[in-house]
């Protein structure tokens, strides 16, 4: 830490551009591992609380995202009961969904939709896992309310024309899921192999599923 | 132990609302883009603990209803590149809404 001195000049002049400790942490860092020290130290937190909580939050992963939407291919009715209800949809197939409310919204040959949080991250973390880094960048936040046409293309994503674009900004207490059309040539698949064309990127909408026999795993 | 005080709920699906630009401080979940503009409700989401109060630790306050509400591309962005269909869907509270003015 830099001790406090007086200057007749502006203290911007010197000043490091980021403060960061010794380990090279920043100060936002610096400030969680103080606080996360003091609970701990109060009794009010075990470090073995805080590991498990972080087990908790990563065990998710796109696998169960991807397991809702096998299913709604493959089975009309639950499609319908999912799009009507998500939270109960996921719980259907033993999937806790651990946000308020989970909106799926479904891709047509008319309506392609896309999901950002200009706020901040919010995203559908109990069955996709922690989102991407570039879906919490600023430039994508920004970004995809204002010219979602470039930012498919700039993922490769080129929609046929006339197709039109479905924008969700998830900004207060629903979160999204895609449900990407399924692609031809996939009749005869099981679910689970159908499960593996459904890739974290298609149930944001920055992609389309993948074709069978790709190697995208 | 009191039952929690519940905002009614001004607008139903297929209402034209508009976005006020509330002068509030703190944690706001109405983004800047969305202020002063006109859209439709296309879905009622319930009632929720209004993140402005939660924010400064208030647990107590009233649930605010919370609406799916749309709005065409093109009159959020002049110039909008794309289809005249295209549209963006959001989350707005009660409060943050009115009837459009005529």
């Amino acid at each position: 830490m830099t001790d406090k001195h007086h200057h007749e000049h502006k203290h911007d002049d010197h000043a490091p551009l980021v403060e960061e400790d010794d380990a090279g942490n920043l100060e936002g860092q610096q400030i969680t591992d103080a606080l996360q020290a003091l609970l701990i130290r109060k009794g009010l937190l075990s470090a073995g609380e805080v590991t498990l909580e972080i087990q908790n939050i990563e065990a998710p992963g796109t696998h169960l995202g991807a397991k809702i939407v096998a299913r709604a291919w493959t089975d009309d009715n639950y499609r319908q009961r999912l799009l009507a209800n998500g939270k109960d949809g996921a719980s259907e197939l033993g999937i806790k969904v651990g946000e308020a409310q989970l909106e799926v919204v479904e891709n047509t040959p008319d309506i392609h939709n896309l999901v950002v949080c200009t706020l901040c991250s919010c995203y559908p973390r109990s069955i996709l896992g922690q989102p991407p880094s570039w879906y919490i960048s600023k430039a994508y936040r920004a970004r995809a309310v204002r010219e979602p046409g470039a930012i498919l293309e700039e993922f490769g994503l080129v929609l046929p024309k006339g197709k039109k674009i479905r924008l969700h900004d998830s900004n207060a207490d629903l979160r999204y899921l895609v449900l990407p059309e399924r692609p031809p040539g996939t009749e005869t698949l099981s679910e689970q192999q159908l499960a593996e064309l459904v890739t974290r990127d298609s149930m944001i909408g920055v992609a389309t599923a993948a074709p069978p026999g790709s190697s995208h795993v | 132990m009191e039952k929690r005080k519940r905002i009614p709920a001004r607008f139903q699906v297929g209402d034209r609302v508009e976005v006020l630009d509330l002068k509030l401080e703190g944690h706001i979940r109405t983004p800047s883009y969305i202020r002063g503009k006109a859209g439709t409700v296309i879905q009622f989401c319930g009632f929720f603990l209004n993140p402005e109060d939660l924010s400064v630790g208030n647990t107590s306050g009233p649930v605010y209803p919370l609406y799916r509400v749309s709005f065409a591309m093109n009159s959020l962005w002049p110039g909008y590149e794309r289809s005249e269909d295209d549209e963006l869907c959001i989350e707005i509270y009660d409060h943050w809404l009115n009837p459009p003015e005529s």
